[in-house]
């Protein structure tokens, strides 16, 4: 993985001089909140209901043991024993002190880690495939470019003051793991007929309260260009968003105002009168980047594995596990296992210090030293032998961290919701956690199949409801929760935004509401391996919407 | 108003005439673009050194034409979260030469200047009390080490050739 050379460690110092320096100010009241407050903000530090929140950046989501363990010592030192990975690849820790955010920044620079442009309107932490470097299907890893644009986006003079905040994603493989086409900007890399590597971009993506799907605005850019063609996006953006309505200042509303045809025009123009070249990825520069992330080198295997065949026969939860939270790795003898951080009833994305600790250490024996964060909130050991499936499997298992869930229903994407925000509208947590316990990660999970189910505690949409194939959002009507649902989304690259089916459903009838909706999956589905998605793509709402309300437990909103 | 340039304040040789005030064309004076565009003829026929104040939202392309006629851009800061201003500069100087004086007015405070020099911005109209105390003890909070080219900044030696490195 990329290690800070001189350079990139001078860089974090220096910012946290800068930051010290500001709470110092703020300290002695020589910057009011609100000027303070933008530069807490742009270095992770959030007010929220009970306390400072802190949210360290995970880049593309990729973690060395070493880092991991600092984490977990951040998590027992500063906070209450554990932090929380949300769906931007990043780490929150809800209760540190203020006092304390610039020792626990420093504990972040030794170990190459920072909390740079988590939160503001600026350029966010960049987020990639969590599979990246290992997956099957990859045409290219993305995390050097992810890198790149990380870098180049760090306290960028010109873009530190956008309208609004600014996400951008990639991914390496035709299948979308990375949610791309609802980022401000995605990345998919991409060969042309020349057999060269470049990126289809996607611009003006985003959930919140206007949701929208991301415009293709290049089939082909050469890889050379990716800052500059960024730079152009974010500068028009910059120029000619919105001001005056910060529900309105993402670039998805620019796109969609100004029309997405005279939108690609502004940027190609732009694109095109900028003849500095100073931004070209020079190939080299590429490739000395690209050799922190070769992948490691893995000695040959069987492709069976005869001790994960022997174990399997004889543990039926053993082999759930492997079926379900394994996944295809692109050598031979090797799986990209997914850690739950999804226990069924537990908060989605919660991992305490010791689970921490564990991660690390079987990165180190069995993984390769890589972790990883996925924007579906849970870790990932990207290059497991098969052969030590066994050994990995009861290690987490003795630290609860053996859920077979991964994709299945209670592989729940949620939002802090009331429990943590001040925005909330509603409860998400304990809602997910009763989805959770209603449909568990026994053979019924199993049989109802990939399943995305994603709660959002108010209209933010945090938690990416709208491209839940289930999404709920949690809002508030005289001052009683009711949930929304919607069906039918897809975060993936045949991105959809779900439709909402009605009427919303009470806090108490919400879970009986999700069972009709997958009862009804499955007495519809054509065959048993015809997913929830597919199923309802071939049906639509109607037969949904008919269970849901010719029975009483739609309460009228 | 306090003007801070090169490093230290300086005596203003500039008058700014506020929107809708009548005045004679004459040499160094600042006036809203809208303004100047209406009394072109008149400044062309005197030759004097001109300022122009342009409002965020105002189109580069709107004054490209006439880049020439200006000693003095002044890009106005409404509030301090507003960033196009930085954008614009960075255009003038970068893209289109201009090489005269740029100019941030309005909202302008300590923490913005480094990056406002970044892009090309020399010289700050400064109202911010805590500003100016900060500016008069030669401080301006920033960072040394850049990952992005600057206005007017070296590259520095080195494989990725858009880090720039400050000489402080
Ligand atoms: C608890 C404190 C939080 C607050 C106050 C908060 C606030 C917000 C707000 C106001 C937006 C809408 C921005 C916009 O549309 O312009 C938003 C979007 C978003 N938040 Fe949060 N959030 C919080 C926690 C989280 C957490 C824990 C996660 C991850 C699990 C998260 C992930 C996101 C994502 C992914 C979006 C993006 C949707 C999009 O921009 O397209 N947030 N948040
Ligand atoms: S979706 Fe709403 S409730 Fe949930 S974290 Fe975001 S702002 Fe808070």
């Amino acid at each position: 993985m990329y290690r800070y050379d001189e350079f990139d460690a001078a860089f974090v110092a220096d910012r946290l001089n800068q930051f010290s320096d500001q709470v110092q100010r703020r300290l002695s009241g020589e910057l009011t909140e609100e000027q303070f407050r933008i530069h807490r903000l742009m270095n992770g530090v959030y007010l929220q209901l009970h306390a400072y929140m802190l949210r360290i950046a995970i880049p593309y989501g990729t973690l060395s043991p070493r880092q991991l363990r600092k984490l977990a010592h951040i998590a027992r030192r500063y906070d209450k024993g554990f932090g929380h990975f949300t769906t931007r690849q990043n780490i929150q820790f809800n209760w540190p002190a203020l006092k304390d955010i610039p020792e626990i920044l420093g504990e972040l620079a030794s170990v190459e880690m920072h909390a740079i442009q988590t939160s503001g309107n600026c350029i966010r932490n960049v987020t990639a495939d969590h599979f990246a470097g290992a997956a099957a299907d990859e045409i290219e890893d993305p995390r050097p470019y992810a890198e790149i644009l990380r870098q180049w986006s760090s306290i960028h003079p010109e873009f530190t003051y956008l309208p609004r905040k600014f996400k951008l994603a990639l991914s390496g493989s035709p299948h979308d793991r990375a949610a791309i086409q609802v980022h401000d900007i995605g990345y998919q890399l991409v060969k042309n007929d020349k057999g060269e590597t470049g990126f289809a971009v996607y611009v003006g993506g985003g959930l919140g309260r206007t949701p929208m799907v991301g415009h293709k605005i290049r089939d082909f850019l050469p890889t050379k260009d990716l800052l500059a063609y960024t730079q152009a996006i974010v500068r028009v953006y910059n120029l000619e968003g919105r001001r005056d309505n910060k529900y309105k200042a993402r670039i998805k509303i620019l796109v969609h105002e100004k029309g997405f045809e005279a939108m690609r025009a502004a940027v190609e123009a732009e694109f095109e009168a900028d003849k500095s070249e100073l931004l070209a990825l020079p190939q080299s520069e590429v490739e000395r980047i690209s050799a922190y992330f070769a992948p490691p080198a893995l000695p040959e295997r069987a492709a069976q594995s005869q001790a994960l065949e022997t174990r399997r026969a004889s543990d039926h939860a053993f082999a759930a596990f492997v079926d379900v939270n394994v996944s295809k790795h692109r050598q031979a003898g090797y799986g990209l296992l997914t850690i739950s951080l999804k226990p069924i009833g537990g908060i989605p994305g919660d991992a305490t210090a010791e689970q921490m600790e564990l991660v690390a250490e079987l990165a180190e024996k069995f993984g390769h030293d890589e972790i990883r964060v996925s924007h579906e909130q849970n870790l990932v050991l990207p290059h497991v032998a098969l052969d030590d499936l066994p050994a990995v499997y009861d290690a987490l298992a003795a630290q609860g961290l053996a859920t077979a869930n991964a994709g299945l229903i209670s592989d729940i994407i949620s939002c802090p919701g009331m429990d943590y925000c001040s925005l909330a509208t509603a409860r998400s947590i304990p809602v997910a956690q009763r989805i959770s316990e209603r449909f568990a990660d026994g053979p019924r999970a199993k049989d109802i199949g990939g399943m995305k189910i994603k709660i959002s505690g108010c209209i933010n949409a945090c938690g990416h409801h709208h491209v839940g194939h289930i999404g709920i959002l949690g809002l508030e009507r005289k001052g009683v929760e009711t949930y929304q649902l919607t069906l039918g989304g897809s975060g993936d690259e045949s991105c959809t935004l779900g439709d909402i089916t009605g009427p919303g459903f009470s806090y108490e009838d919400v879970v009986d509401a999700i069972e009709t909706v997958v009862d009804t999956y499955i007495g519809l589905r054509s065959t048993p391996d015809e997913d929830f998605l597919s199923a309802y793509r071939r049906v639509g709402m109607a037969p949904f919407k008919k269970a849901l309300y010719e029975r009483d437990s739609g309460s009228e909103i | 108003m306090p003007l801070y340039k090169n490093g230290s304040f300086v005596q203003d040789q500039w008058t700014t005439i506020p929107e809708g005030e009548a005045m004679s064309p004459a040499g160094h004076v600042i006036v809203p673009l809208t303004w100047w565009q209406a009394e072109r003829q008149a400044f062309d026929d005197s030759h004097v050194p001109i300022g122009v104040r342009i409002d965020p939202g105002i189109a580069i392309d709107d004054f490209i034409a006439d880049l020439s006629r200006f000693a003095l851009i002044a890009l106005v800061i409404p509030k301090f979260q507003d960033g196009r201003a930085y954008s614009t500069a960075r255009l003038l100087r970068e893209r289109h030469g201009f090489k005269g004086e740029l100019r941030a007015v309005g909202e302008v405070l300590i923490d913005q200047i480094q990056p406002m020099l970044r892009c090309g911005f020399d010289a700050f109209e400064i109202t911010d009390p805590v500003t100016q105390a900060a500016l008069e003890t030669g401080r301006v909070p920033g960072v040394t080490h850049f990952y992005q080219p600057g206005v007017n900044e070296a590259p520095k030696a080195g494989a990725r050739p858009w880090l720039r490195q400050a000489g402080r």
